[in-house]
């Protein structure tokens, strides 16, 4: 149970870290999408968002610097098993699934869904 | 700032400038920050409660990943399409579009209004206009961190 409150208190608060960047930074919410996954990716690589990950769950790994953080991972596996190539080849496998299933839902909801305004 | 040579210039610059401190918004803005919070909290339980789905079902926390991104990126998708992901972000900001479900709504939302420019050049590239720079940055920081942890043989 309490892996829901962690979720709950990481994921609200990585948000709120996010909006303060937004309100107080000329920043629009694209620049700090792009920057919260680069911050990730670096999180990962320094191994302070795995204990995040196993602390909070879906707190750490859904919002955007747990895809960061999984391009990251990714990468450790690959090179393990490829060596050199696994730098190219990990971050795009880790992250597969997730690129795959939101191109195919975009162009599945362009068909089925007709915008609002 | 233009010269206000002219007093009336001057007059309705300073007229103007007084009604804009009156409507621009007073620095912190907690409203924003609290909302954030909870949006972007009740996003990740629900993604917790998603993983607790799969992990009861067989899968490690681990193999639990990536069904659940799929799931919340699905659920992402069709609350965009049935048009209620919008009112969250403009409710929540960042703790609508911070989550995974954030990203999928950035691409679904496009992919749906650039309909009418056709399916290449309109739905085709429009529905990366924020999901190519996460992707590519995000490729490129992995691989830079990828590449140190590997020289540093951190990653073997």
């Amino acid at each position: 149970m309490s892996t829901f409150l962690w979720a709950f208190l990481v994921g609200g608060g990585l948000c709120t870290l996010a909006q303060v960047v937004v309100d107080r930074t000329p920043l629009l919410p694209a620049h700090v999408m792009v920057l919260f996954v680069v911050a990730g990716a670096a999180a990962g690589g320094l191994g302070v968002y795995e204990p995040l990950v196993k602390l909070a769950g879906a707190g750490a790994s859904i919002p955007l610097p747990g895809f960061g953080y999984t391009m990251v991972e990714g990468i450790g596996k690959a090179v393990r098993h490829e060596g050199f190539l696994g730098l190219l080849t990990g971050s795009l496998s880790a992250a597969s699934a997730g690129i795959k299933a939101v191109v195919l839902f975009g162009l599945a909801a362009s068909l089925a869904f007709h915008p609002r305004s | 700032m233009p010269e206000a040579g002219n007093p009336t210039d001057k007059a309705t610059q300073t007229a103007y400038e007084k009604l804009a401190a009156r409507h621009r918004p007073t620095a912190p803005a907690w409203g924003n920050l609290w909302r954030a919070f909870v949006i972007g909290g009740l996003i990740c339980t629900a993604g917790q409660a998603v993983i607790s789905f799969f992990e009861a079902h067989g899968y490690t926390p681990t193999t639990a990943a990536p069904p659940t991104v799929v799931v919340m990126i699905g659920l992402g998708s069709l609350f965009t399409g049935m048009g209620w992901y919008d009112a969250l972000v403009t409710w929540g900001g960042m703790g609508g579009s911070l989550p995974i479900t954030g990203f999928a709504n950035s691409i679904v939302a496009p992919a749906m209004e650039y309909k009418r420019e056709g399916p290449v050049m309109g739905v085709g590239a429009k529905m990366f206009t924020v999901a190519g720079p996460v992707i590519a940055y995000g490729l490129a920081a992995a691989f830079v961190v990828g590449a140190v942890r590997w020289f540093l043989g951190l990653a073997a």
